[in-house]
């Protein structure tokens, strides 16, 4: 149970969700239709994907969980674990940003991909910094009065939520180069960046257990903090295998090596 | 020029041997860490998630350690896979490696995780030391034989 002195969320913030979520839905599919005229078949899975990762997303912003989640702490962790690592996840396979390049006019699509070769998304998709914006907003918010704030302001709240599901697309997608990637690093590198980013996770959910946010109650925390533990760890366990396949695949003998 | 060539299949064949005790080895750890969180902490819920007792750095070497398991077990898993395909796997020394992983992580969680760091205890409400002795008896069991079993492969490899 969270106290009461913290206000509801304003119905704008859900109904710009929705908007933003339905339109989402509809041009996904319409610019890979309409992309089949002149390329392969866009394969049917990635539609899957793309779909499952939007609803996941919708969950956890819209509807009985995100109402749920303003006065029990397990529920938000319920959505803060869809919306910042399993939705992810699924957006991810769905290829947005290849489609995107698909569907662009050539000059645009040069331009686009000047953006992506540039120093500034170097440094931004390094894994590094990834996962300080990833796992370092999730200190930030749980460990100083922002939890507090993001449940007082309509604003704060939307931001929070824009920053987890972003930070989390950033962070999977410079682990697992499944879609487009211009700046590549080691295996190496990655597993190392994997491994401590995930041990912050489970150091931040202990933490949770002994001290949940202000306005939590014992109880409610600490089983926040096990969602956040034990979830965590059954898509860590995706990502992990995904991760390791994808090296699997890269170093079968016989084959040349790619960057990286 | 022959001998060249020589030199260098035995530098792969070396490293491929390599693969396998790192392959084992970390597959053995994470294969512990596994069994620990699911025998000691789920099924008989000895273990706490957390005691009071716990310090700070403890939880953060807790974390990594456990996080590094997790991806231990599923790395190794695939080098194994790796190994196979590349038809250099060698069963006997690989087995031998998963012991040496398995006993090392159990000592280590026995000694540094139980007693330094004092994350958690083997069980609460009991005379402790039995099961401190026994817990670190296994592990030391199991690294002695996975070494015993590790230089055997060597030998009859060598022999």
């Amino acid at each position: 149970m969270i106290h009461h002195y913290l206000g509801p969320v304003e119905p704008w913030f859900q109904l710009t969700a929705a908007l933003v979520l339905a339109w989402a839905m509809m041009f996904y599919p319409m610019l890979a239709i309409w992309t089949n005229e002149r390329y392969k078949k866009w394969p049917m899975h990635r539609y899957v994907f793309w779909f499952a990762g939007v609803i996941v997303a919708g969950a956890s912003l819209v509807g009985p969980l995100a109402d749920a989640a303003h006065t029990s702490f397990s529920a938000h962790m319920t959505g803060h674990l869809l919306l910042g690592m399993l939705a992810p996840l699924l957006l991810l396979h769905g290829k947005p940003l290849t489609l995107v390049m698909r569907g662009l006019p050539t000059k645009p699509a040069r331009k686009l991909s000047r953006v992506m070769n540039s120093r500034f998304i170097a440094l931004a998709s390094h894994p590094v910094s990834t996962s300080f914006l990833n796992f370092g907003g999730l200190f930030i918010l749980y460990r100083t009065d922002l939890f507090v704030w993001m449940h007082q302001s309509t604003w704060v709240y939307a931001l929070v939520h824009i920053h987890i599901l972003l930070a989390g697309y950033v962070f999977t997608w410079s682990i697992l180069y499944t879609d487009l990637t211009t700046h590549r690093h080691s295996f190496r590198l990655r597993a190392a960046v994997l491994i401590v980013a995930f041990a912050g996770h489970k150091v931040l959910a202990k933490s949770l257990y002994t001290m949940p946010p202000a306005g939590v109650t014992t109880s409610d925390g600490e089983m926040g903090a096990l969602i956040m533990y034990y979830g965590g760890d059954v898509i860590d366990l995706v990502v992990i295998v995904l991760f390791c396949y994808s090296w699997y695949k890269a170093t079968a003998p016989g084959r040349i090596a790619r960057a990286v | 020029m022959e001998k060249a060539e020589q030199s260098s299949t035995e530098k792969i064949s070396s490293n491929l041997d390599k693969r396998n005790f790192w392959a084992g080895l970390l597959f053995g750890i994470g294969l512990m860490a596994f069994i620990d969180e699911v025998i000691f902490h789920q099924l008989l819920q000895w273990h706490h998630f957390y005691d009071l007792a716990t310090p700070q750095i403890g939880i953060l070497a807790d974390g990594l350690l456990n996080s590094f398991a997790w991806f231990a077990a599923i790395g190794g898993l695939f080098m194994f896979a790796d190994l196979r395909r590349r038809q250099a796997l060698r069963m006997r020394y690989w087995i031998g490696s998963i012991l040496i992983g398995a006993g090392a992580f159990q000592l280590f969680d026995g000694i540094i995780d139980h007693k330094v760091f004092r994350i958690h205890q083997v069980r609460y409400q009991v005379e402790l030391w039995p099961y401190d002795l026994s817990w670190n008896l296994f592990g030391a069991a199991l690294l002695i034989a996975g070494i015993i079993l590790a230089k055997s492969a060597k030998e009859r490899r060598s022999a």
